[in-house]
């Protein structure tokens, strides 16, 4: 049998794909250009007895998220802009907590109102440092509808089995236009549910780590598993405490449980495109990424040897790539709308290796290939 | 074929030219099988005064998801035209509706026109269809898909009791370009 | 034989936070009576709290309990009735918590006539930062953060929730011990927002600031403002100048919030 294909805008797949994965709570606040999505979801999760919610301001939106993941719920919300800043310190809290819920960020221009329907790409930063304290962070940019719909359910993937909030970001760009999708059948794509506890109710510790990189199983309100719940700095049992030991070992299991090599491999997913041989390489997501893979096609009509490297994790960092990558070409060219925030990344990575430029632009409009192009040529 | 094709549909806001958009990459898209992307104004823009929607299509996936350079353009008012019949390529195409556009922009295209809003009002008592009168013309003017392939796409989009009505729309769009060619 | 407070409290958790003379572990214990008054399961009850020395309540309590952020009890515990309607959701915390910070998501839990019994510790100041005035400090009276007397007017909490839409709502004080559970009993067994405020003290944060030379003074204050409904409609307006009223002061039947959504689900089922 045929697939089912539609032409969708990117927010009303990221709602269904949610739904693909299994979500059966949303919890949101209108805002653009991110609303299409609280808008499919309001029509979507009652037809599979899933929960939909208006909520009063964009905190709350993001407190609802939490209380239903502990109900046992898979929870989305949607959001841009000043909505994503209103949400910084639940989003923390989500972290500290180990709650996994899903956060879509329809980014748009900035700072404060911005430009609400223009897109921008300057909350890239602000995905992995925006709420305060220590703490990892997983976060995808897809690039087309297609990929919105699957990283959707790839988020809540990485938010079950991390336990913990994921982060996808795209931009007005992706977010409005329209594109066919191809819906997967049910079951070809992997959906992972989070960790049940395995021990008696009366042994059940909601932290109780077996090693410095683990991730404890979670149980659900509900269920014959009580337990306790705090925004503070806990022990193995959930209950606060302020032993130094204690905190710094939660601290960094809970950082680690993203960063350490085995999680990175997993979580780490890149799109390369004509690297093996490139003498300049466009780092370049979400939707600047289409504009630099038609440059990258201009310019080796031409003869030169580019090449696009697309993180679709952008968090954790795509370290070990970059570095390779820095060694072999000549020039990097990160290409972002927002006025350079990963080419600091990149620069950190790639140290020396290579030269190293940026196209940034912030003014409503995409980046265009020529813009790409014009700035290769410069440092080649 | 180039390897993008890109059309740019524009009007008053409420004259269904988005929708029109939609229909189009739908054709492309679903019904060929081919690649196509489609984005419009939003926000302040898209209210009241002109607004656009864009489709490009390819055999390959569409990378640059904006109009660079517009093969053709369709501008169903004046202030349409002033705004959005901006950059056609040399030797593309600007379709007007004859009674509202009376100065199109000029360029290095050719200009068509067709009473658009009055073949809808006068041929099929509904100036609803005038967007789909404008999709098949537009169809008919570019040969961007194939005809049944629009006609599928509109039908697919709109109520069984409104089937007749957007048929006789689309083919007028059609018959409007041919008298046009024949003139 | 001593009523067993133990059955509900988690192993090991005592002693609690609360100062000497704090209000809380009266308005505590007679959750824990009104919570076993209902016979309320503790695997299908969910206590939700935010931030303040009220808020550190949930964690004294064998429940499922969710210590949450500043102000946001309502919100989380909204998530929490959506997801699991038939379990129990009790939100506690303060007045400050609910009323400023949390204002939002309290007035709106009130509006949806969510399924919720909130138990909301009004003693007027933050105490856990050290005694800032709150929406509800008296005006005139001091805290850190009103040197020369609060220049505010207050809230009335029980005003607030009846004009947002609760439809249980009821108000007691620390003083009036027994009174505490009769009246969470019977908002946790009203379906839709029940709101209980009570009037507890803080003495060291109040108190202290207010000349209030003990604890006892301030218990006798409660005791002397509280005016039960229906002494207080035979009284004049004179009579009630600087009374607080006490008992159930509004009570309505409407739909609930989260029956609304099953039978929004049903019909889009059905269709």
């Amino acid at each position: 049998m045929a697939k089912k294909v539609a032409l969708l805008q990117g927010n009303s797949a990221c709602a269904l794909g949610a739904i693909y994965a299994g979500c059966k709570f949303f919890g949101g606040y209108p805002i653009t250009p991110s609303t299409e999505v609280a808008e499919v979801m309001s029509e979507e999760l009652p037809k599979v007895g899933g929960k939909f919610i208006q909520m009063e301001d964009e905190i709350g939106a993001m407190a609802s998220v939490i209380g239903a993941s502990l109900a046992g719920s898979k929870s989305l919300t949607a959001t841009s802009g000043p909505g994503v800043s209103l949400k910084q310190e639940l989003i923390g809290y989500a972290c500290i907590a180990e709650v996994p819920c899903v956060i879509i960020n329809v980014m748009r221009g900035g700072p404060s109102t911005g430009m609400p329907t223009g897109p921008g790409q300057s909350d890239v930063m602000q995905a992995r440092w925006g709420t305060h304290g220590d703490h990892a962070a997983i976060a995808v940019c897809p690039e087309s509808c297609q990929e919105i719909f699957t990283e959707t359910v790839r988020a809540f993937n990485l938010a079950e089995k991390y336990r913990m909030p994921v982060q996808v970001l795209y931009d007005e760009i992706v977010g409005h236009m329209r594109e066919r999708i191809v819906f997967p059948e049910p079951g070809e794509l992997e959906i992972i549910d989070r960790a049940a506890p395995t021990c008696s109710p009366e042994e059940y510790k909601p932290y109780d780590a077996k090693s410095d990189t683990d991730v404890p199983p979670l149980a659900v309100f509900g269920s014959e598993y009580r337990f306790h719940v705090t925004g503070l700095n806990k022990a193995a049992d959930g209950f606060p405490t302020t032993k130094a030991n204690l905190v710094a070992f939660e601290e960094r299991r809970q950082i680690a449980k993203v960063e350490c090599p085995e999680a990175r491999a997993d979580i780490e997913s890149n799109e390369e495109y004509l690297t093996e041989d490139a003498e300049v390489v466009i780092f370049a997501y979400g939707s600047s990424a289409r504009s630099a893979r038609y440059a990258v096609n201009k310019m080796r009509a031409e003869g030169i040897k580019a090449g696009l490297f697309r993180p679709i994790t952008i968090w954790p960092f795509p370290e070990k790539r970059v570095a390779e990558l820095g060694k072999q070409v000549n020039s990097m060219v990160v290409v972002e709308m927002n006025l350079g925030q990963m080419i600091f990344e990149v620069e950190r990575i790639v140290k020396n290796d290579c030269k190293l430029a940026g196209v940034f632009r912030v003014d409503g409009d995409p980046i265009n290939p020529g813009e790409i192009m014009a700035k290769v040529k410069e440092v080649l | 074929m180039a390897e993008r094709y890109e059309i740019r549909f524009s009007g008053a806001g409420g004259q269904g030219l988005i929708t029109a958009g939609i229909i189009l990459a739908e054709a492309a898209s679903i019904i060929e099988g081919r690649h196509a992307v489609q984005s419009q104004s939003y926000g302040p823009e898209a209210r009241g005064g002109a607004s656009k929607s864009e489709v490009i299509i390819g055999e390959d996936p569409i990378d640059y998801p904006k109009a660079t350079i517009v093969d053709a353009c369709l501008a169903m008012t004046q202030e349409a035209a002033d705004k959005y019949a901006v950059g056609i390529k040399p030797g593309g195409l600007l379709l007007v509706d004859t009674d509202f556009v009376k100065n199109p922009p000029k360029g290095d295209y050719t200009i068509y026109d067709i009473p658009i809003m009055r073949t809808a009002k006068l041929e099929v008592g509904r100036e609803i269809v005038a967007n789909v009168i404008a999709l098949g013309a537009m169809i008919a003017l570019t040969d961007v898909v194939k005809r049944e392939s629009g006609l599928q796409a509109v039908l697919a989009k709109v109520p069984e009791a409104f089937i007749e009505l957007n048929k006789k729309a689309y083919n007028l769009g059609f018959e409007k370009v041919k008298e046009l060619m024949a003139g | 034989m001593a009523y067993d407070y133990e059955k509900s409290i988690r192993p090991g958790k005592l002693p609690h936070i609360w100062c000497p003379g704090c209000g809380h572990g009266i308005v505590m214990k007679g959750l824990i009576r009104a919570m076993d008054t209902c016979g309320l399961e503790k695997n299908n009850t969910a206590i939700v709290s935010g931030i303040g020395c009220a808020s550190r309540l949930p964690g004294y309590m064998d429940f499922n309990t969710l210590h949450t952020a500043h102000g946001r009890a309502a919100a989380f515990a909204t998530g929490i009735k959506m997801v699991k309607p038939e379990m129990t959701v009790i939100c506690c915390g303060g007045d400050g918590d609910g009323t400023a910070i949390g204002g939002n998501h309290f007035i709106h839990a009130c509006r949806r006539n969510i399924d919720m019994t909130y138990v909301i510790m009004n003693n007027y100041i933050y105490g856990m930062t050290g005694g800032q005035f709150s929406p509800c400090t008296p005006t005139g009276m001091k805290a850190s953060t009103t040197p020369y007397g609060n220049p505010d007017p207050i809230f009335d909490i029980s005003k607030l929730a009846i004009g947002a839409g609760a439809t249980f709502v009821a108000r007691t004080t620390s003083f009036h011990a027994t009174q505490i559970d009769k009246l969470i009993a019977e908002g946790i067994k009203h379906k839709g927002m029940s709101v209980i405020e009570v009037l507890d003290d803080c003495p060291t944060s109040y108190g202290r600031r207010n000349k209030f030379r003990s604890v006892v003074d301030m218990m006798k204050r409660l005791k002397e403002v509280a005016v039960p409904v229906a002494a207080a409609a035979k009284m004049t307006d004179e009579q009630l100048e600087g009374k607080v009223l006490t008992g159930v002061l509004f009570k309505e039947e409407r739909a609930e919030y989260t029956d609304q959504y099953a039978k929004l689900i049903a019909r889009v089922q059905g269709a």
